[in-house]
């Protein structure tokens, strides 16, 4: 019981990460393809940040006060990965426009339609 | 300035995309990219030939030292790589100029040089570091813009199939994050040399075991390994005819050699024998690769599309070789990985010249093309001699390679399946062949060569197809080297 509240984090991890990969998989929506690939990369940012936090450190600056800090590493690494995150969106949601015109519709099912009959 | 050539060899092509973009128009940004990637391609070759006569070279970003700063580290291995990622984009940049002023329109043709060179900065900048991060930033910057160059193909099949590859490869990549994000929790460190050292004190916990595993479906997701494959075969069908050389003779390599740098260098070899029956699980994906892919490309009436298919059957090899390992096996997927990165981005860009002069690679416009376009439907021929190991090109040295290594290993059945295996390459080589010789042109079919901008570098290409299948010297001492360095890093 304890091993499942003490890692709490990690268990929301691991919740988010499925969440979005089953929407990837399982809708037909190319919108929602992207939200479900959203939500899977956050877990994976939730995941470094949690690896980052020391118990009882503080935020990583320098102060009198405080002797024990958070590994500020992992964050800077996370920045980097949530940029690439925004990058990966912007160019899926440009494709996703760039479909709409070309097949008239963002649905999975439909576009695999138009495909085979012509 | 020579010993900067490590960070050169990346910056250049990545200063040279924005680059492109001031320049404005669609030929100066044709001829700067061409002049770019040039000189990322000799500065490859210097740094192979500093790093085959000196050993490893490590680079520091900024002067930060090792675990601290970032490191760009060449040896035999990388260097090798970088070689070819360089020389496959310089000549087929050579040919893009012709090959896409017919399939993109003029204002997109600009940007289409940016994510070129883009794509070249991310695959030499995976090669080039020795941080495990920034191959993941850099696997990105070179896939995004992958992404672009195919939804630039001209049908709109182009925009779904470049959709679906995002939201494959945006997974793949997500997956070796999560493994390095395990890696980094139990070392504590990113660099890929200091990793080594501190992996093996951890190797019995259950995290590294899943950090690895995570990084091998991410990278199996890159390279369109056997189960992962889905998305390569459309993606190289409906990119532009020049991309897809491009992309067929770089970017599978790039991955494979992430799977090699992981495997041997990085992971503890403890780790490979412990939990897993690896090698039998790889040669065993890499086999079924080989007989589906070649299977399948039999049944396409769309010879781009059959020979994408082709390619997942040719990256079967690799893995194969991967999976035998040893000094041999490992060799022989080194060679595989030149020798293949030759032949197909040669039969890319003969159908590319096709494509240019025909509008389309399907079987029945190719028919009696033997008259019509002699050099390019030679060079075709050629090509695909190669492709399915003909002695006297490089084809050939591979298998042999590929085949002696199993033999060593006392796997005979394998060695009998990877020859039956270039059979079904003959099948779908010959229904070309045949097509285009023994079969009469329709009435009306366009006549004429390609244009010499896109049959010189063809040319180049397929010369080394025959010299290098000829005159081994250069590659088998190089990959001999690399094989052995790399289980040296092991024991």
């Amino acid at each position: 019981m304890s091993l499942i509240f003490s890692h709490y984090n990690y268990w929301v991890v691991i919740a988010l990460m499925m969440i979005g990969f089953f929407v990837v998989i399982a809708q037909g929506n190319l919108v929602k393809k992207l939200v479900g690939l959203n939500i899977f990369q956050t877990s994976v940012f939730i995941l470094y940040i949690s690896v980052g936090k020391v118990s009882g450190g503080s935020a990583p600056i320098l102060s009198d006060s405080v002797t024990a800090y958070s590994n500020p590493l992992p964050h800077v690494l996370i920045l980097t990965a949530i940029v690439v995150g925004i990058a990966t969106t912007a160019l899926g949601l440009a494709l996703v426009i760039r479909i709409k015109k070309a097949y008239g519709t963002v649905e999975e099912p439909e576009i695999q339609q138009q495909d085979h009959s012509c | 300035m020579l010993n900067h050539l490590p960070i050169l060899q990346v910056i250049v092509p990545l200063l040279g995309a924005p680059a492109c973009l001031i320049l404005g128009r669609a030929k100066l940004a044709w001829v700067f990219a061409l002049l770019v990637s040039t000189a990322a391609f000799l500065i490859s070759c210097q740094l192979l030939s500093e790093v085959y006569a000196q050993g490893p070279l490590s680079y520091e970003l900024g002067g930060w030292a090792a675990p601290w700063g970032i490191e760009y580290r060449i040896d035999l291995l990388n260097g090798w790589l970088l070689f070819i990622v360089s020389l496959s984009s310089t000549v087929s940049l050579v040919a893009a100029q012709t090959s896409i002023s017919n399939e993109i329109p003029g204002e997109k043709q600009l940007f289409f040089y940016v994510a070129w060179l883009l794509c070249l900065a991310g695959l030499l900048g995976i090669l080039a570091t020795g941080d495990a991060f920034n191959v993941f930033v850099f696997l990105e910057v070179s896939s995004l813009s992958t992404y672009t160059l195919i939804s630039l193909g001209k049908q709109r099949q182009a925009l779904w199939s470049a959709f679906r590859y995002l939201i494959m490869g945006t997974i793949g990549a997500t997956f070796i994050l999560i493994g390095i994000g395990f890696m980094y929790m139990m070392t504590g460190t990113l660099n890929m040399a200091d990793l080594s050292e501190r992996l093996p004190a951890a190797s019995s916990s259950y995290t590294v075991f899943a950090a690895y595993a995570f990084v091998v479906v991410g990278i199996g997701l890159k390279l369109a390994m056997f189960p992962l494959h889905f998305w390569l075969p459309n993606a190289y069908t409906f990119a532009p005819s020049i991309v897809t050389a491009f992309l067929a003779a770089s970017s599978t390599k790039v991955a494979i050699y992430l799977l090699i740098r992981f495997t041997y260098s990085v992971f503890d070899s403890d780790l490979r024998s412990a939990g897993l029956p690896l090698p039998e699980i790889l040669i065993a994906l890499g086999m079924i690769a080989v007989f589906a892919g070649s299977t399948v490309a039999i049944y396409q009436s769309n010879i781009k599309r059959a020979i994408a298919y082709s390619s997942v059957g040719q990256i079967g090899y690799m893995i194969v070789g991967l999976g035998i390992g040893g000094l041999l096996g490992l060799q022989a997927t080194l060679l595989h990985l030149f020798n293949h990165a030759l032949m197909k981005a040669a039969l890319f860009l003969s159908l590319a010249a096709m494509a240019f002069r025909l509008g389309s690679t399907q079987l029945k416009d190719l028919y009696g093309l033997g008259q019509r376009m002699p050099i390019t439907a030679f060079s075709f021929v050629v090509g695909g001699l190669s492709l399915i190991g003909v002695p006297l090109t490089v084809g050939f040295i591979s298998k042999w390679y590929l085949v002696s290594a199993a033999v060593a290993d006392g796997r005979w059945p394998l060695a009998l399946l990877v020859v039956l295996g270039s059979l079904l390459a003959i099948a779908y080589i010959w229904r070309v062949v045949e097509a285009m010789y023994f079969k009469p042109s329709e009435e009306g079919s366009p006549k004429g060569e390609a244009p010499l901008m896109m049959l010189l570098p063809l040319w180049v290409l397929i010369a080394a197809n025959l010299y290098f299948g000829i005159d081994t010297r250069i590659p088998l001492a190089i990959t001999a080297d690399a094989a052995r360095s790399l289980l040296e890093v092991v024991q």
